[in-house]
């Protein structure tokens, strides 16, 4: 009987593995492989097995000091998101009730419904120079210096902060609003004050969701291409459009496909050596 | 079990409808020809009046998909073989896609406009490769340095302006490789097509640091730019400033003494396309005055290889007033081809150069 549970599971699973599979392992799988070629392997080119490819990141100090930018654009996105997404989603689970608390979340969720591209032009008639923030701040106090900042690093954060804020807001509130609300009274109860609740119970037991957030947040801005190339102007490069730039300028798949790796793998250690600090404060939900 | 059976009913009668439907929509393609072009955007080929004339004439739906860089074209191609009829590509990289077997043969007695081309250009060793027509020769344009006309009273005669510390954080940028690398070379009096000292070159491109306020890649990013008064001087095409010039923007073009670079493009029929026949129309249309004279009076359109058409040309275009001075013609660069080495070494470059920018 429970085999038979467990092959039921398995055939209503494996359509989704199977999507999976073709869609997210399949390619990357061939990425994998053509990152170890030293040509693509089109046309007339006799590709040989190489790590060249590799190499090049330890060779070219700009690659480094790259990969070093798209870390700290991720961290600094993503640290902005945590101070705007954490302290909105717990308004939203914790003191908002009824039709306001579904209308904020539509409101939440509303960006998501227009295409990231307009919205990043949009944001570059609101920052630059004579934009409408330009022009708001010229009417209330004509005389004004300009505070056009588009064509710059902040720029950029503020952009990509707007483009990916809902994911962290959405995952606080889904684990804010599943807390108990009689653990919060019984915290209240033994005389704890509203900041020793929030600290001993809510934060430790709303950290899944949090970080949930961060890894949704941090990894995608890494690779940002798009977003810093359009709002940018001379700090718009990044290791992602470095990497944009060997697909569509040279057709240098293989380098492209390395440095995509490499920056995996920077990634992926950084939340290897964070996940002991997170293991046992992960373990509460 | 009555509801079952109205499901059913209710089934079979949506399978019914939706079967009607892929059938109605597999037969409709049948009825047109479906042409795919690979262009730039709002690079002729697209022009809506141009297509619908010749979806009339012929039949045939034309699709376009776009590109953002030459080499993008060798990816499309290599990775879609068979999708793409009619290709925009630059003559210099038509050597290389018909060496990697990625062009098919035209034959120019299928164009009724071929001997109207002039002979240099539909002869150039370039398209015509072993005696044989891998590449139509369509348009020709220059790529210099626009001003600011509210700002110069006298424009500079001299590349050096775009390093001038008076036009720091001024100066908009065509964020491409290859032109980066051939603009230092000429502000060096270097050879463009065969660089003799990389190292300056790259310490030119550096003294750019104080000046670039932003890059651009289409010609719609420099619209904005230039749109919200972020250039005093930028690199840009002698036909979108034309463009930008017919609708009012405060622009004007040089060709510095040092000189200015041009490209040529050339329309192919990629190997492996089911609408040879088609393509060779559509080639044909392209390459004729009547869709040059459209396409002028459209606004901006860049230098036609058609001889005939060129009379089209406005008195007041930029194009016509560079080539109507012979100094000009003599300072222009046409660009020549790259090996895959070069196109990489000044990719390298390039990318070392604007994270210097970002330090």
């Amino acid at each position: 009987m429970k085999l038979k549970r467990e092959w039921i599971g398995l055939g209503l699973t494996a359509p989704a593995y199977a999507w999976l599979c073709v869609t997210v392992i399949l390619p990357l799988a061939m990425m994998l492989y053509f990152s170890f070629l030293s040509k693509m392997p089109m046309g007339n080119a006799e590709p040989a097995f190489s790590l060249r490819q590799y190499m090049a990141f330890f060779q070219k100090d700009f690659y480094r000091f790259l990969a070093w930018r798209s870390l700290m654009l991720g961290f600094h996105v993503t640290l902005f998101c945590v101070l705007i997404g954490y302290p909105a989603a717990f308004v939203l689970a914790r003191l908002v009730k009824g039709r306001w608390r579904e209308a904020i979340l539509l409101l939440v969720v509303l960006p998501f419904w227009s295409n990231a591209l307009i919205r990043i032009f949009a944001w570059t008639m609101v920052l630059r120079t004579d934009g409408i923030v330009d022009q708001m701040l010229h009417f209330i106090l004509p005389g004004a210096p300009s505070i056009g900042i588009l064509y710059s690093y902040p720029a950029i954060v503020i952009g990509l902060v707007h483009s990916f804020l809902p994911y962290m807001i959405l995952t606080c509130y889904i684990s804010l609003q599943a807390i108990d609300d009689t653990l919060v009274e019984a915290g209240q109860a033994l005389g704890a004050s509203n900041l020793t609740v929030f600290r001993r119970i809510i934060l430790p037991l709303s950290l899944p969701g949090l970080f949930v957030g961060v890894v949704l947040i941090f990894v995608p801005v890494v690779g940002a291409f798009m977003e810093p190339r359009i709002l940018g102007g001379r700090q718009s490069i990044m290791l992602g459009t470095v990497i944009e730039d060997q697909f569509t300028e040279v057709f240098n798949w293989p380098l492209g496909a390395a440095l995509s790796f490499t920056l995996l793998a920077i990634v992926s250690l950084i939340f290897l050596a964070a996940y002991p600090l997170l293991k046992n404060r992960l373990k509460v939900s | 079990m009555t509801n079952f059976r109205s499901l059913k009913n209710h089934i079979v009668k949506t399978a019914g409808g939706l079967t009607a439907l892929v059938l109605a929509m597999a037969a409709f393609p049948a009825s047109a020809e479906e042409l795919h072009v690979l262009n730039w955007k709002g690079w002729g080929t697209d022009e809506p009046w141009a297509v619908a004339e010749f979806e009339k004439e012929t039949g045939a739906t034309v699709v376009h998909d776009y590109i953002t860089s030459y080499p993008e074209v060798f990816t499309k191609l290599r990775t879609n073989p068979g999708y793409y009829d009619v290709v925009v590509l630059n003559a210099a990289f038509v050597g290389q896609a018909a060496e990697e077997g990625l062009l098919d043969e035209i034959d120019p007695a299928s164009l009724t406009n071929f001997p109207k081309l002039f002979p240099e250009m539909r002869e150039s060793p370039q398209l015509m490769i072993d005696g044989k027509v891998r590449g139509v020769a369509w348009i020709w344009g220059v790529t210099s340095v626009t001003y600011d006309t509210n700002l110069f009273q006298t424009p500079s005669t001299s590349l050096e302006v775009l390093w001038d510390p008076a036009h720091a954080n001024r100066v908009c940028w065509r964020d491409d490789p290859e032109d980066s690398v051939r603009f230092a070379a000429l502000a060096l009096g270097q050879n463009p097509d065969e660089p003799q000292d990389m190292k300056a070159i790259a310490e030119k491109l550096r003294a750019l640091k104080p000046q670039i306020k932003a890059f651009w890649k289409s010609e719609d990013e420099w619209r904005k730019l230039v749109a919200a008064k972020e250039c005093d001087l930028t690199i840009f095409w002698t036909s979108s400033a034309d463009r930008a010039i017919a609708d009012k923007f405060p622009v004007s073009y040089i060709v510095a003494e040092e000189g200015a670079i041009a490209f040529r493009d050339s329309l192919v029929i990629p190997v492996g396309s089911a609408h040879k026949e088609m393509a060779a129309k559509f080639i044909d249309y392209m390459i004729s005055k009547g869709f040059y004279d459209g396409w002028v009076k459209a606004g901006g359109a860049p230098v036609s290889a058609n001889s005939e058409a060129m009379a089209g040309l406005p008195p007041h275009s930029l194009a016509r007033k560079i080539l109507a001075a012979p100094e000009n013609l003599k300072r222009i660069n046409f660009k020549g081809p790259l090996s895959e080495e070069q196109r990489q070494a000044y990719l390298d470059l390039w990318q070392e150069t604007k994270a210097y920018f970002a330090q």
